[in-house]
């Protein structure tokens, strides 16, 4: 191996920074005291960090109690009372799915999350992932509606907390998407009719409230079916969330087909692929990858929203977490209640956006 | 350079024209961007086009793969016209390559992959194959070393080279070139330029859209001048240079010959 000194093609002496510009030192100097004022800001904020973090502590670890009765919360202790989540973590979890088969939607949900997992890692992106998707999707739907011998059958009105959620978000998201998609480059379409579809289509989506489709898939759709034909709440209420989250990706992935060059197209077509190959091969891999930021951000939104089918009297994990608190015994508690759903939220949405920063990085390619 | 391909090919012209266009005309809106074009290539022939910026010379051999559409006349490639027909319009795609000026290579595939995409999915060979062929012109441009780079890790001039192999893959049998040096730092042009100079040298059917004089006199058969959208000019390198017949071909020769 050479020595330092020797390896140098410019000829100049290698002069290092100033100490003081790096290491731990230059980073602190650099973003919390490189003025004045934000020396200031930077005084208060661990003044009043160092005011209410042992604060904090002392309400949740200390003085919090963890396995008692309501009552016991109320007279014992000023601490937080987490015992409202291990009493109720079973109904808070998977809501009125009758008590002896919950393992059916907890196997649902480890199948579900193992494949999100394993989706993760782009070198599985073939075709065998797909057919397990395909087959995890059936045995979910078996788990949870049963029916058939050894599985009792659970009517969807009795599917509520986590695995409602996942299945609405999951789902929402997994077809939102390439429809989104397929609405951007039917906007962006030289065919009038299918430019003007979508265009309608995007248009009317986005200027109306996710609540009010929910409301009309629930209550003013079912009006129009032929008497005795019904569909399902939840799927009803999937089809509102999936057409919603569609016509808001279909504008961001517009975003990223309209930065891709027109040089990029020209070169695909002067080698004579057709605009289906076009279209997959060159153009879409790149106008996505550019969108990823903006895309989790509906994502995200996406999955925070799936709340909202509480309107239309699906309990999802929000819904089951808040019937507790109307229990006499709980009353009073919904700080310790919000925490706990919140850490829930938190955990899957910074998971998402983890990935997709992940997922940036790996399609860098130097541009 | 050898100053005599020309000569070397003389022969191999006059097996019959590749791309034959007969009173075309273009307009973008209303403003009339290519009038009354005839032009007729044999296979083999190297033609320069060459004219004041806005005179229609990349609109010209863009409308030849129907980057551009024309609204009038006739354009025939290798027996093909050129309709709204999608299926007759891939045919001539694929047997017309084309270089452009900022080289459009795709940024998200490496350098191989940008060569063997249109084989595998356009002429659908084996990726073997087509890999195969696709480091066969990686060497002849000399870049094969750096086959597994992305477009992004390497230079304009190497840029330029891998979209020249890149259309070469398709193995067509004629070559568009609209301005392949104008976007190159002046030390990258020479490069760019020896691997056209090869090309001809093995009979390549040539058009070029370029400012480079020194390429035109050396590999050119004919030299055509363009201006206000109408060929108003075209000869044999060697008269074209030196005896120009029209008053703004002189005009435009004077302004870039200094």
């Amino acid at each position: 191996m050479e020595t330092e000194n020797n390896i140098n093609p410019t000829g100049y002496d290698d002069v290092r920074p100033p100490v003081v510009h790096t290491g731990v030192i230059g980073w602190i100097r650099k973003n919390l005291f490189n003025s004045w004022f934000n020396s200031i800001l930077t005084l208060i904020v661990l003044y009043a960090l160092w005011k209410i973090i042992p604060m904090l502590i002392q309400w949740a670890f200390i003085d919090g109690l963890w396995m008692t009765g309501g009552a016991q919360c109320r007279a014992e202790s000023d601490g937080a009372c987490w015992s409202i989540i291990t009493a109720n973590f079973r109904f808070i979890i998977f809501g009125f799915y009758p008590q002896d088969s919950q393992w059916r939607p907890f196997v649902c949900m480890v199948l579900l999350t193992a494949l999100l997992l394993v989706s993760r890692n782009r070198r599985y992106w073939k075709k065998p992932l797909g057919l397990a998707w395909i087959a995890g999707l059936i045995i979910m739907g078996v788990l949870m509606y049963g029916g058939v011998p050894g599985l009792e059958r659970v009517e969807s009105d009795k599917w509520s907390g986590l695995p409602l959620t996942m299945l609405l978000s999951v789902f929402g998201m997994v077809a939102a998407y390439p429809f989104g998609v397929l609405l951007a480059l039917g906007r962006r379409s030289e065919m009038p009719a299918i430019k003007t579809i979508c265009i309608f289509y995007i248009e009317l989506i986005r200027g109306v409230p996710l609540i009010s489709l929910l409301f009309m898939s629930s209550i003013l759709f079912p009006l129009f079916l032929p008497e005795g034909l019904t569909i399902n709440k939840i799927l009803r209420a999937q089809a509102a969330i999936i057409m919603f989250t569609a016509a808001y990706i279909a504008e961001v992935v517009r975003g990223g087909l309209q930065a891709i060059p027109r040089g990029q197209y020209e070169a695909a077509e002067s080698m004579g692929l057709s605009y289906y190959q076009k279209m997959r091969l060159v153009i879409l891999p790149q106008a996505l990858k550019i969108v990823i930021p903006p895309t989790v951000g509906i994502l995200v939104s996406a999955f925070k929203d799936t709340s909202l089918v509480v309107v239309i009297a699906l309990y999802d994990l929000l819904a089951t977490a808040k019937s507790t608190l109307s229990n006499p015994e709980w009353m009073g508690f919904s700080v310790e209640a919000y925490i706990f759903i919140a850490i829930i939220y938190f955990i899957c949405c910074y998971a998402m956006s983890n990935y997709s920063r992940r997922l940036e990085r790996e399609l860098e390619t130097g541009r | 350079m050898s100053k005599n391909i020309v000569q070397q090919n003389e022969t191999a012209l006059n097996t019959g024209p590749i791309i034959e266009i007969t009173g075309m005309h273009k307009w973008f809106d209303d403003f009339h961007v290519l009038a009354d074009i005839d032009l007729t290539v044999q296979r083999g022939e190297r033609i320069v086009i060459c004219g004041p910026s806005g005179s229609g010379k990349s609109t010209l051999i863009r409308c030849i793969n129907r980057l551009e559409e024309h609204q009038q006349g006739r354009i025939t490639v290798d027996g093909v016209e050129l309709t709204n027909n999608i299926k007759n319009i891939e045919k001539i795609r694929m047997e017309v390559g084309m270089v452009f000026q900022h080289f459009n290579l795709f940024p998200h595939l490496t350098i191989l992959e940008n060569l063997t995409l249109a084989p595998i999915w356009v002429r659908k060979t084996p990726r073997a194959q087509a890999e195969e062929t696709a480091m066969y012109y990686l060497e002849k441009v000399h870049i094969a070393e750096q086959a597994q780079k992305y477009p992004g890790q390497i230079s304009g001039g190497q840029q330029q080279r891998v979209a020249i192999a890149r259309s070469l893959c398709m193995k067509p049998n004629v070559m568009l070139f609209d301005e392949p040096t104008s976007a190159l730092d002046p030390e990258m042009v020479k490069e760019v330029l020896d691997v056209m100079i090869k090309l001809a040298e093995e009979g390549m059917t040539m058009l070029v859209v370029t400012h480079e004089m020194g390429f035109a006199k050396s590999v050119a058969h004919r030299v055509l001048f363009m201006d206000f959208g109408r060929i108003v000019e075209q000869n044999s390198p060697h008269e074209f240079f030196s005896n120009p017949q029209n008053e703004r071909t002189r005009l435009f020769l004077s302004q870039i010959l200094h």
